[in-house]
């Protein structure tokens, strides 16, 4: 047994913010200040806990991704039904943990600078820890069904942070999208993992592994692959599912930060990782994940450049930065998927930060309206650059570093269209996410307003995760002997080679894309509006975005609301029709019935006396006639 | 010689008296008369079943007392409810006491 404090204790990682979840909830909900504390102090304790584990793992070699180490409690036996509460602790469970607690604390923290004199401060302490709980206890779990477990926490968290400023219509309207959008995946999900449990009677990840290795029904492994698939499609936003992250950026903008961009939705690409074996199993399967994560990188980096709105912008570049990881994974390789999920955690979050601070002294989300904020907020200012250069993937900033590794990955595969496509998307990224920051920070200014830096508790996060966004990308730089590829593999590690080839094509189109941003948007050599009147009906397409949400409304309006139509109809008069019928017969034999009762006494008296006759000469027949 | 049967056809013209009388008359306290007429048929009954089959014992005399105690008391609430009726209809005429239809 490998002597470790975190590994002993790894229960408390999630229940640590459990803990300050109830304390706050019922005890401290008065108490601002001593809510946010708690809050904080229990990340601080899971992040410790984390940090061990990790240690342990980056120096002890002795738990790989086949070595793992499984702690687990029985949680309920019912005939045959067994099922674990336990903590499945190799490499990959080890990095999420850490990207979750480290990113959890710094969003905390920030928080409390953001949140500072909202009415509902304390709530959304409690909320984040229950989240925060939710999170760690998917990432922990050793089998689907706790994962399945938490993973409706982590949908029931985000429904409730959503809808944090619930008396705001389109607020209530955000969060009642996200969780129905999110029930429709999880019913997919869970009918895979049901069928899973039929088919090899258990739920437990390693043991499952070995049963699907094992099997070679290839028709049933297809089915189960695709049908655990739509669980990520739609928690980590996938096409057609991800309608519902552009409406969450309802919430606040920590939660947008921490949930809807560097955790939650990555759990759709951890579940992918942790599963993998299952999708790996079926080359239809995970071909499908490969084209569907590389069309939704493409098809939300082409929205994104069309948006006005600052979070909206940056909540299509997360879906297309999941679907990056996604296709990454499809493509074979979860070191690149878990790399890239890793290095886009720092920098997302980093950006949504930048997005509230922006927001925070503005009171103003859309983007025209801003310009020349930089010279106002220089920490800010810097830390966002900082952060759209490892998006768009200028080395040595992280999000080179992982993208390159997809890039890489699609290329050596032998994926020549989905390379294509990749690289194509990094363009455009490169291009929305300057014109986002040209526009925002640089120019002039373009509306009145008054800003100023935020304070220390919102800037500090910023500049740590400026720092990660700028160095993280080297844990897996392909230079290093022990890096993030030695660790979070399937099957064997393989070590990746420097292609130098991608590595300066992509960083050409990256250049190539801010390049394009500058000239339009600082430069003005382009005029967009130009651009936008002579493609106008692709530019409406686009603004519109594709007319997903449309052509769901349509689909609402028309099918589902006929077919709810025909149903009330068949309720209304078969269902109810046979429960009033047999009402009204009743009560129409009991309105004939009662006119049998007269009310007189000596009918009454007469009738009971004939029936005591017949009575008694029906017992008393057989005496007489035995005397006859 | 008077025997059993004699008795027993005494106490059945008695008690069928008396339900005629109950399922015929109008007047309530006509009707509380003939159940004692009724009651009195099964009294009979009782002394006449002891004398003649179980002479030593005084069982059914005991037991007739008992009906005539147990009588008495009815008879006592059967006129108070009478005389509640009577104050509430001026009548105890059983043909308009229908009140238990429905």
């Amino acid at each position: 047994m490998i002597e470790s404090i975190g590994i002993k204790y790894i229960w408390l990682v999630p229940l640590a913010p459990l803990l300050a979840f109830i304390l706050i909830t019922f005890l401290f909900k008065r108490f601002q200040l001593l809510s946010a504390l708690t809050a904080i102090f229990s990340m601080v304790v899971s992040f410790i806990l984390t940090f061990d584990i990790l240690r342990v793992i980056l120096t002890g070699h002795e738990i790989t991704m086949n070595t793992p180490v499984e702690i687990a409690v029985p949680w309920l036996n019912i005939n045959g039904l067994y099922i674990e509460m336990g903590a499945l602790i190799d490499p990959l469970t080890a990095g999420m943990l850490f990207v979750v607690t480290f990113i959890s604390l710094l969003i905390m923290i920030y928080s409390v600078g953001y949140m500072h004199g909202d009415p509902g401060f304390s709530r959304f302490f409690s909320y984040l820890a229950l989240f925060v709980f939710s999170m760690l206890g998917l990432v922990i779990a050793n089998n689907y069904f706790q994962m399945f477990v938490f993973w409706e926490l982590v949908g029931l968290s985000s429904y409730l942070l959503i809808g944090f400023y619930f008396y705001k219509d389109s607020a209530a309207q955000a969060n009642k999208k996200a969780f129905i959008t999110n029930r429709v995946a999880d019913f997919g999900f869970m009918i895979g993992v049901i069928i899973l449990f039929l088919y090899f009677g258990t739920f437990n990840f390693l043991e499952l592994a070995e049963g699907i290795s094992a099997s070679t029904d290839l028709a049933f492994l297809t089915l189960a692959g695709i049908l655990v698939f739509i669980g990520p499609i739609g928690k980590s936003g996938q096409f057609p599912l991800h309608v519902w992250l552009p409406d969450a950026m309802e919430g606040p903008t920590p939660v947008s930060a921490l949930i809807h961009a560097a955790t939650m939705v990555a759990a759709g690409v951890f579940l992918l990782a942790r599963g993998f074996v299952l999708f790996a199993s079926a080359s239809a399967t995970i071909t499908f994940i490969a084209y569907l994560g590389g069309f939704t990188a493409f098809f939300a980096a082409t929205i994104a450049i069309t948006q006005r709105d600052f979070k909206r912008i940056l909540a299509f570049s997360t879906l297309s930065q999941l679907g990056y990881m996604v296709m990454a994974i499809g493509l074979g390789s979860l070191t690149a998927g878990m790399f890239h999920l890793t290095t886009h955690a720092f920098f997302k979050a980093l950006m949504f930060l930048c997005a509230g601070s922006v927001i925070h002294a503005l009171h103003k989300q859309d983007i025209f309206e801003m310009g020349g904020v930089f010279k106002k907020m220089k920490i800010t200012g810097t830390t966002m650059v900082i952060g759209g250069l490892a998006i768009a993937g200028i080395p040595p900033f992280a999000g080179f570093w992982s993208k390159d590794e997809i890039l890489l990955v699609a290329k050596t595969n032998g994926f020549t269209f989905l390379y294509v496509l990749a690289s194509i998307t990094a363009f455009l990224t490169a291009f929305y996410m300057f014109r986002l920051i040209f526009l925002a920070f640089f120019g002039e200014k373009r509306s009145d307003y008054h800003a100023h830096e935020s304070p220390l508790t919102m800037t500090i996060p910023l500049m740590i995760l400026a720092v990660f966004s700028i160095f993280g990308g080297l844990i897996g730089a392909p230079f290093l002997e022990h890096g993030f590829a030695y660790y979070v593999y399937f099957g064997e590690p393989h070590h990746p080679h420097p292609d130098y080839l991608i590595m300066g094509s992509s960083t050409l189109i990256a250049a190539a894309g801010i390049f394009l941003a500058w000239l339009v948007y600082i430069k003005k050599a382009i005029s967009a509006e130009k651009i936008a009147n002579q493609f106008a009906p692709l530019y409406k397409f686009l603004y519109n975005k594709w007319y997903i949400d449309e052509i769901y409304q349509w689909f609402f309006n028309k099918v589902v609301l006929s077919i709810s139509a025909l149903l009330n109809w068949c309720d209304r008069n078969i269902v109810d029709g046979i429960a009033h019928g047999i009402a009204w017969l009743i009560r129409t034999t009991g309105a004939k019935g009662r006119y049998i009762h007269t009310g007189s006494l000596q009918t009454y008296g007469l009738v009971i006396f004939a029936a005591v006759v017949v009575i008694v000469l029906f017992l008393a027949g057989p005496v007489v006639g035995g005397v006859q | 010689m008077i025997t059993l049967n004699h008795y027993l056809l005494l106490s059945a013209i008695l008690f069928c008296i008396g339900l005629y009388g109950a399922l015929s008359k109008k007047n309530a306290i006509a009707i509380l008369i003939c159940i004692e007429l009724m009651l009195n048929a099964v009294n009979i009954n009782l002394v006449a079943f002891t004398k003649f089959l179980t002479p030593g014992d005084l069982t059914g005399q005991i037991f007739a007392i008992f009906v005539i105690v147990v009588a008495a008391c009815e008879i006592a609430v059967g006129l108070a409810i009478l005389i509640a009726i009577y104050r509430d209809r001026s009548s105890v005429d059983v043909e308009n006491l229908d009140w238990l239809k429905w």
